[in-house]
């Protein structure tokens, strides 16, 4: 049988299974699908960023032609939301709009220009309330609120813990280094937008066909919005044309086209505008944070100190998972022994921030690693040394309590250090010319769900038939990452096929056993250990068959090359197709499944739920910079990346991730922003996106796009499939701050914030030039009145992953839509539910 | 998805039948010839005509022939991957063919023309928005709400947001043919209904005003562009924008001179785009006449002639930083026109030769 030494499809550069009907245009995406008798759909938005509604006016549109329904916030009394404990939306809004772009009504009529014209004749009264445009203006204005719920005024969250006595450890370190850092929000730009259709099916069931990323959870926002029990719902995601996380919340429009095809008995289809992806939002937070850092002489650190301030937006998407993110992975990289994070969320009157490639982590990423090169400067260690000396170790708990399994990151370091010349070249690149580092972490998979429940996380489904095929079933969205190579991958491997032979069936939730969906770099690990159980039950169904037919023992055959044969005796075997109906015959329908769970986390104390993940994938960057002395534009000319993935499954879909991820990094830290307009505050109230289209938010084209030189690192972890580790994400986390690094290498002086702009670069020569600090970023974070932290003592402490501060707490269930079966426990590892 | 409001089309086969049609319905028709700007606006809702006139089926409208004299005549049909890529005018102007091809993106010149780059509406990022998006900010004097609106009676359409206390609008002229066309002293032959044939200077065809921002009056329709020849003279087209594709200039230097065997400047013009309603010819240009282009003769043309540029807070950038590298666009420019290799101007220059080596 095969052993990961002895590998035919893992590992080898492949066709992906899709990749032709990509090519063709044969596949199928949301805004693809029609259907007979279908109906469009537009929705009325809220020009007005935070208003009370006093009337919808319907009578004019109704009365235009070929209009059909309009539906308002009253078909929606039941709120719904990502998270149990943001339950904060409502398909259509109810007596409240928060920010521009909230949906008010929904025009459904025959075409899609006459949705259009009708959605324009409907007028909506609004009565405006103050406007909350910003962190500090929420913080300082806890009136009016955005929402009725939340820690305090416009506070959604706050959070705060402690893992040993940080401020002990701060008071004795030689050297405490306190820099305060922006990173600022951005939005996924997948080029497909939005769309879904809502139909009912012949047989009376709901089906929902949309562009998702999480078709187990839209299911769950629909029974809960539109009351009705689950079973007779039907959710089909549809090849995403990208997602990066902007398609992992269930969405008003979702719902709303599922219940407009409910009302008029007709397919209901809605695409979004560019400009509406943008009010979709659920991009990067922007974040503002005060790192503190103590360490000693020769730079080891001995504690670190982080305050995160999140603009949240109109809702709570993820944000509360989000918040405990920007503190969760600093101690993963490098070993620090005591560690504070106090976090807080606002809401503001603006497009709702969610996950975005990376969630939570690339903003406190970006201050760690500036902060680490800022420590190597001042304290004349080469920033790869500093990095190198004092790395977490593979194999350990961290202060925070997360377990590090594998870990490649020395490779990573030594492997760019070496590729791109760092100790030969680096300062000596001429004026102009510079070079930066920077490292990172990510998970494979979170370790707990959005929802508790004690269920597994990923479950795949074989059918054998006659024909020797075989059939792949599993909830993961193929949201063009290649997770249906992946699932083909897998079965192959263990079957001795090719993946050409699977047939594959993903992301309908009527068909396929729930996977949680594609977030938080899951998929891979965990639908791919799935895959590997089933397709090793059914091969130990087959391999009983074909022994008894060979008169051999089972433990000698080999599955291989589309046959199935005696390993001493290679001539001796018969066809899979044989070896299935060898099978069949003996067993009856051959059908297997399989699934998958995470390991438990010690992290027991509150928020210890977002962090933990099977296994971390490591990450280091060198980029190289080159800065025009006149205008201070910026060009990153070359990127070279080592990404500890575990095991490469496929060397093309994997590399493919990193240059993407490499891509979206260098947008970020060039250009992209999702930058808000206020108007002059005494003629108009007005807070809009400053540019919500493809050509004015800038991102970058491939001309902007430099050599990127990539090499993986193996180092097969014992929790991955075939010991495989993400690579969706990790890759986007490093280029920020390196490419802030090697801005202060070429011209000596910090950006402390993104996008790194040519202007911003200009303030800072100029503040150097006037003798001031010679650096561009934020002067000051505000003041926050923090909850007391959680106690968590280390494991170097002798802890036990607990707080001492803390009643051991029991999961609130906050069930929404599914009920758990009857005794599903109810304490265990506490995390964002609780 | 975005959808056009309902129109009616008219594919003219003759310029006089255009012209004929845009004359019996003023204001209520509208040309069209690639679209490539114009149905973007008509889906935001920016135009609502009744009519819209193509151009695309008048027999020549497209095409590039060199006359007698060496001058270029340019159908105003012709596509802008066309003249982009169109080795005469490239050997004769290769600031049009840097100009042209730097405009959009391969696929957008493929089907975008030259008199409708010419005649590009302004941009501002106030009006190059949704309705939807114009109705939040209660739009603005450029595009106000339309009549019969329910929002007509409060919309605030009278107001120029970039400048609320000015009376007029600011947008931008954000054409790469304009400039680098009245540098050249190129001239365009319209024609109308009313008044027959008429020829007008590039450098004549503009108003510093984000609405009226053409002379062409709305019934007459461009019919030809020529570009004269004068032997030995030199052009360059300098152009600022975010991205190395896609964007619209934030600024730009289109620059030509002829020079004598001595090498002294015989004749100049030098044109700044988008910083203003319209391409500024700079007055300076005529200080240049007798000099050679020394490194302090540039460098005095710059910093005088870098004044001019007065960018708003409407298009990509920081409007001060945007000032501030004007002169190094101008040095650039002035530069190429005295024989220096781009390439080898550092990398601004590297970046704008890169910009002339992915035509197409």
């Amino acid at each position: 049988m095969s052993t990961p030494d002895n590998l035919r499809v893992i590992g080898k550069a492949r066709r992906r299974i899709d990749g032709r009907a990509m090519v063709l245009g044969q596949t199928q995406f949301a805004d693809d699908l029609s259907f007979p008798r279908m109906l469009h759909c537009r929705l009325v938005r809220s020009t007005v960023p935070h208003a009370t509604i006093r009337a919808i006016h319907t009578g004019r549109a109704l009365a235009a032609k070929g209009v059909k329904a309009i539906l308002t916030g009253d078909h929606f009394p039941i709120p719904y939301g990502i998270l149990p404990v943001s339950q904060d939306e409502h398909p259509l809004c109810r007596g409240r709009v928060r920010m521009v772009g909230d949906p008010v009504a929904a025009v459904i009529a025959t075409t899609e220009e006459e949705a259009i014209e009708g959605a324009l004749l409907v007028e909506v009264e609004l009565e405006p309330l103050r406007t909350i445009s910003d962190p500090l203006d929420a913080l300082d204005h806890p009136e009016p609120r955005i929402h009725d719920y939340g820690d305090v005024g416009n506070v959604h969250k706050k959070v705060a813990m402690e893992f040993g006595e940080i401020d002990a450890a701060l008071a004795g370190a030689d050297r405490v280094f306190e820099d305060v850092f922006f990173y600022a929000g951005n939005t996924h730009l997948a080029l497909e937008q939005h769309a879904t259709v809502g139909l009912v099916e012949p047989d009376g069931k709901l089906c929902v066909w949309s562009s998702t990323q999480t078709p187990h959870y839209v299911h769950r926002a629909l029974a809960k919005a539109l009351e009705i029990p689950p079973h007779l719902i039907r959710v089909v995601a549809c090849h995403n044309g990208g997602g990066f996380g902007g398609k992992s919340d269930p969405f008003n429009h979702e719902i709303v086209v599922a219940k407009a095809a409910m009302l008029t008995g007709r397919p209901v289809k809605i695409c979004l505008t560019r400009e509406e992806v943008f009010y979709c939002h659920r991009g990067r937070h922007p974040v503002l944070m005060r790192m503190k850092t103590g360490v000693k002489k020769d730079g080891t650190i001995v504690g670190m100190d982080l305050e995160t301030l999140l603009d949240g937006g109109a809702y709570g998407s993820y944000g509360v998972a989000s918040t405990f993110y920007t503190g969760a992975l600093q101690t993963v990289t490098y070993a620090i022994p005591k560690y504070r994070f106090r976090g807080c969320r606002v809401f503001t009157n603006k497009p709702p921030c969610g996950p975005k490639r990376g969630h939570g982590t690339p903003q406190p990423r970006f201050g760690q690693e500036v902060q680490l090169d800022k420590i190597a400067v001042s304290l004349g260690i080469d920033p790869a040394d500093l990095r190198l000396k004092q790395l977490a170790p593979a194999n350990s708990f961290t202060a925070n309590w997360m377990r590090i399994g594998t870990s490649g990151l020395r490779a990573c370091i030594e492997s760019v250090v070496e590729r791109s010349g760092w100790r030969e070249r680096r300062g000596r690149l001429g004026p102009g010319h510079g070079m930066g580092l920077a490292v990172s972490t990510y998970l494979s998979g979170a370790g707990l769900p959005i929802y508790w429940n004690d269920l597994p996380h990923s479950g795949v489904q074989l059918q054998f038939d006659r024909s020797g095929g075989v059939t792949a079933f599993c909830g993961a969205a193929e949201i063009g990452q290649g997770s249906d190579d992946v699932l083909a991958a897998m079965v192959a491997e263990v079957l001795g096929l090719t993946t050409h032979d699977i047939r594959v069936v993903t992301g309908d939730t009527s068909m396929t056993p729930v996977d949680l969906g594609s977030y938080s770099s899951r998929v891979t690990l965990m639908m791919g250990n799935a895959a590997i159980q089933a397709a090793e039950r059914g091969r130990d169904l087959i391999a009983s068959a074909v022994a008894r037919k060979l008169d051999l023992p089972a433990d000698r055959l080999v599955f291989a090359g589309g046959r199935v044969f005696d390993a001493q005796d290679p001539d001796k075997g018969v066809s899979f197709q044989d070896a299935v109906i060898l099978g069949e015959a003996l067993h009856g329908t051959l059908g297997t499944t399989g699934s998958y769970k995470p390991p438990p986390s010690p992290a027991r104390y509150k928020g210890g739920g977002v962090g933990p993940s099977p296994a971390y994938s490591f990450t280091a960057a060198v980029v190289e910079v080159d800065v025009d002395p006149r205008t201070c534009w910026l060009e990153v000319t070359k990127v070279w990346i080592a990404h500890d993935i575990g095991r490469v499954l496929n060397p093309i879909l994997a590399r493919g991730q990193v240059e993407g991820s490499v891509y979206m990094g260098l947008g970020e830290a060039l250009m992209e922003e999702q930058a808000m307009r206020r108007l002059p505050a005494n003629l108009s109230g007005a807070l809009v996106h400053k540019m919500p289209s493809m050509l004015e938010y800038k991102s970058p084209t491939t001309l902007e796009m430099p050599p990127v030189d990539t090499v993986f690192i193996e180092d097969p972890d014992p929790n991955g499939p075939y010991g495989a580790k993400e690579v969706g994400q990790g890759p986007l986390l490093p280029m920020p701050p390196a490419v802030a690094n090697a801005v202060f290498d070429a011209v000596g002086v910090r950006v402390d914030e993104t996008p790194i702009t040519p202007e911003k670069i200009a303030k800072a020569i100029w503040e150097r030039d006037h003798g001031r600090d010679p650096r561009c970023g934020p002067a000051s974070f505000p003041s926050i009145d923090w909850p007391e932290a959680s106690k968590v003592r280390t494991p170097a402490e002798g802890g036990d992953g607990t707080a001492s501060n803390e009643k051991p707490r029991k999961s609130k269930l906050l069930a929404s839509g599914f009920r758990l079966a009857p005794g599903s426990p109810g304490a265990k590892v506490e995390g964002v539910q609780s | 998805m975005m959808r056009c409001p309902e129109f009616r089309y008219h594919a003219a086969k003759t310029v006089e039948e255009a012209a004929s049609v845009l004359a019996d319905h003023g204001p209520k028709a509208m040309l069209l010839a690639g679209g490539t700007d114009v149905v973007p606006n008509l889906k935001r809702r920016q135009h609502r005509p009744e009519v819209l006139v193509s151009l695309r089926r008048i027999p020549g409208f497209a095409g590039i022939s060199i006359g007698g004299d060496g001058a270029a005549v340019i159908g105003p049909g012709t596509t802008l991957a066309d003249l982009a890529l169109d080795g005469r005018v490239a050997a004769e102007w290769p600031g049009l063919s840097r100009a042209v091809g730097s405009i959009a993106s391969p696929l957008i010149r493929a089907t975008a023309t030259l008199g409708g780059n010419l005649c590009l509406d302004t941009r501002c990022n106030y009006y190059n928005q949704n309705y939807e998006w114009r109705q939040s900010i209660r739009f603005c004097m450029k595009a106000p709400a339309p009549h019969g609106s329910a929002l007509t009676e409060d919309a605030g359409g009278s107001v120029c947001w970039v400048a609320p206390a000015s009376p007029r609008c600011w947008a931008v002229s954000s054409t790469d043919g304009g400039p680098m066309l009245a540098a050249l002293g190129a001239t365009v032959e319209l024609r109308s209904k009313a008044r027959g044939k008429r020829d007008i200077a590039v450098a004549d065809l503009y108003n510093d005003d984000g609405m009226l921002f053409l002379k062409k009056a709305p019934d007459e329709v461009v019919t030809r562009v020529r570009v004269p020849r004068a032997a030995g003279q030199k052009s360059a087209y300098w152009k600022l924008r975010r991205r190395g594709s896609f964007d619209f200039p934030v600024l730009s230097v289109a620059a030509a001179a002829t020079f004598s065997k001595s090498g002294e400047v015989t004749d100049a013009r030098v044109v700044l785009g988008a910083v203003a309603s319209m391409p500024l010819v700079l007055a300076e240009s005529a200080s240049l006449v007798g000099k050679s282009l020394t490194d302090d003769v540039i460098a005095e043309f710059a910093g005088a002639a870098s004044r001019h540029a007065k960018p708003m807070d409407n298009t990509d950038f920081q409007t001060a930083w945007r000032r501030k590298v004007t002169a190094e666009f101008l040095t650039g420019a002035l530069r190429e026109l005295r024989g220096d290799d781009p390439r080898t101007m550092g990398q601004l220059g590297r970046r704008v030769a890169r910009g002339a080596s992915c035509l197409g």
